[in-house]
C-alpha cells in the first residue's frame, strides 16, 4: 500500500488556492475569446474584452481574478490502494487557511450562518469520493456566492420529461438575469437524491467546456443524448438575450454541462449550480 | 464617454442618462451587507454616522487584502440587490450614487428619483482590472468587519455605466422582458 503524510495534501491545497483563484481556467479562458469573436452586440464585446483583460492582469498582477474568492469547495478522491499519515481533513483547511493569507485573498467566511461573526479561510466544504488505484487527486473550487445564491433544486415527478427539466433549467437562468455575473456557465445535476443533485451540479462545473459541437464516438447512446441537451439549452440559453451584465447580447452562456446518476423509480430530482464567468479551479493528484 | 468628478451635483447628475458610459474620478466609499445593515440601524435609531452621507457614493465591494506593492487587492462589484432594503434609507440621509452589479428593486428606482441620484454599474467579475483605477485606500469605519468595513477610496477614470438614471429609468427595464424584474 503506497503511503502519503498529510502535509502534502496541505501544500497542494495551498498551492492550488492560488492558481485557481490568480489563473482562469485555460477551457473558460478560451471559451470567452471565442464569444468575443463571434459576440455582435458592441457593448457585449466591449465587457467580454474588459472580462478578459481582467484575467491577463489577474495573471500577470498575481491578483485575484474577483474579489470574491468564494467559499472554497473541495472536491477529494481518494484511492483504496493509498494510505494517508495524518488528518486529510485538518491538512485541507489548514491549506486553505495558508494558500488564501499567502495569495492575498478575501477571507469571505462567517463562523456562525446566523450570527454572522468571526471571519476565517476555512473550513471548506470537502466532498470525498471513494475510488480504486493508489493516488489522491483533490480539486479546489472556489465559489462565489452572487451566482451560488442562484441555485435551485426540482424534485420532479418521474414521468417528467426534457421538455420540462429544460424549462426549468432556462427558468433558473432568467431568474439569475444579470445579477449573477453572466456570461454563465451552467452546471446540472440529475438524478440521485435531492442533496445528491446538487453536489452533481456542482460537480459538472469541473468539466471542461466543450467549445465546439462535439462528434460523439465510441460513447452510449445515453451519453450522446445528454450531449445533445447540452447543446440544446446552450443554444436556447444564447437566446435569451441577457449577455453580458445582462446588457444584453447572445453570449448568456459559455457552457452547460450535465452530470446524472441513476436515481429512485418515484422521483427525479434536477439541481442547478450557476457559476459566474469566472469559473475557477485547480486540480492536483498526489 | 463622460469623465465627472466627485462630488456629484444635482446638476451632473441630472446630466446623466441610462447607458452612459462615465470615468469617475474622486472619492467614493466602500459598504456591503453588513455595513448598510448597520448604517440603516444607526439611522433609523437617530444615532451619529461614522462617515457624512450627504452627496457621498457607495461602492458595493468587499476587496481582497492589499498586496505589498498596491494600495488595493481586487476590488469588483457585489450584487447590488441585497443592499435593496437599506437604499431609501439611505438615499433620504443624503446618499447620491452608488455602485454595484445588477438589477434594484422598483422601491429603489423609485427613491432613486424622488432624491436625484443615480445607480451606476461596474464591470462584474472584473475585479483585477478595476483595481488599477484606484489610487488610495483607507479604512474609515466598522474595521472590525473585515473585508465589509467601510473604505475610502481615490478612483481615477472608474469606468461605470449608468444603470439607473435620476430620472428613474431602468437599463433592464424594457431592454430585456425575459429578466425584468416583476
Amino acid at each position: 500500500m503506497r503511503r502519503i503524510n498529510a502535509r502534502e495534501i496541505q501544500q497542494a491545497v495551498a498551492q492550488l488556492c492560488i492558481q485557481a483563484n490568480t489563473r482562469l481556467r485555460p477551457d473558460v479562458l478560451a471559451a470567452l475569446k471565442a464569444a468575443y469573436q463571434t459576440e455582435k452586440n458592441k457593448r457585449a464585446k466591449d465587457i467580454l474584452a474588459a472580462i478578459i483583460r481582467n484575467a491577463a492582469i489577474a495573471k500577470s498582477q498575481k491578483l485575484a481574478i474577483c474579489q470574491d474568492t468564494g467559499l472554497p469547495c473541495v472536491f477529494v478522491e481518494l484511492g483504496a490502494d493509498l494510505r494517508v499519515i495524518g488528518d486529510i481533513k485538518a491538512a485541507i483547511n489548514k491549506g486553505i487557511a495558508s494558500g488564501y493569507k499567502k495569495g492575498y485573498l478575501r477571507n469571505s467566511l462567517v463562523s456562525d450562518p446566523l450570527a454572522r461573526r468571526q471571519f476565517g479561510y476555512a473550513p471548506a466544504v470537502i466532498h470525498l469520493d471513494l475510488v480504486s488505484g493508489d493516488k489522491l487527486k483533490v480539486t479546489l473550487l472556489p465559489k462565489g456566492f452572487g451566482c451560488e445564491n442562484r441555485s435551485r433544486l426540482m424534485m420532479f415527478n418521474p414521468t417528467a420529461g426534457p421538455k420540462q427539466i429544460m424549462r426549468f433549467i432556462i427558468d433558473c437562468v432568467k431568474q439569475a438575469g444579470p445579477d449573477a455575473c453572466p456570461p454563465y456557465i451552467i452546471g446540472v445535476g440529475i438524478g440521485g437524491t435531492a442533496d445528491y443533485a446538487c453536489l452533481l451540479a456542482k460537480k459538472a462545473l469541473l468539466k471542461k467546456i466543450k467549445n465546439k459541437k462535439l462528434k460523439i464516438k465510441n460513447s452510449s447512446r445515453w451519453l450522446s443524448k445528454i450531449n445533445k441537451l447540452e447543446q440544446k439549452l446552450l443554444t436556447e440559453i444564447n437566446k435569451l438575450n441577457i449577455g453580458p451584465m445582462g446588457l444584453g447580447g447572445k453570449t448568456t452562456a459559455l457552457g452547460v454541462s450535465i452530470e446524472t446518476y441513476p436515481t429512485h423509480i418515484a422521483g427525479l430530482p434536477v439541481a442547478v449550480n450557476i457559476s459566474c464567468h469566472a469559473l475557477r479551479s485547480a486540480t492536483k493528484v498526489l | 464617454m463622460k469623465k465627472i468628478h466627485t462630488p456629484l451635483t444635482e446638476e451632473k447628475i441630472i446630466g446623466l442618462k441610462i447607458g452612459d458610459e462615465v470615468l469617475l474620478s474622486g472619492v467614493i466609499y466602500t459598504a456591503r451587507d453588513q455595513a448598510h445593515k448597520r448604517l440603516f440601524e444607526a439611522i433609523t435609531k437617530g444615532q451619529k454616522l461614522p462617515l457624512d452621507l450627504k452627496g457621498a457614493i457607495i461602492y458595493y465591494c468587499g476587496p481582497t487584502p492589499a498586496p505589498k506593492t498596491r494600495v488595493i487587492g481586487s476590488c469588483g462589484p457585489t450584487t447590488s440587490s441585497r443592499m435593496d432594503e437599506f437604499t431609501p434609507v439611505l438615499l433620504n440621509s443624503g446618499l447620491r450614487a452608488m455602485i454595484g452589479k445588477g438589477r434594484r428593486s422598483s422601491e429603489v428606482a423609485a427613491a432613486i428619483k424622488k432624491y436625484r441620484a443615480v445607480y451606476f454599474l461596474a464591470y462584474a467579475g472584473c475585479a483585477a482590472l478595476l483595481s488599477e483605477f484606484v489610487k488610495e485606500a483607507e479604512v474609515v469605519a466598522y474595521r472590525d468587519l473585515g473585508p465589509e468595513a467601510i473604505f475610502r477610496l481615490a478612483v481615477k477614470d472608474f469606468p461605470l455605466i449608468v444603470g439607473i438614471d435620476s430620472r428613474a429609468k431602468d437599463i433592464y427595464q424594457g431592454q430585456h422582458p425575459a429578466v425584468r424584474k416583476k
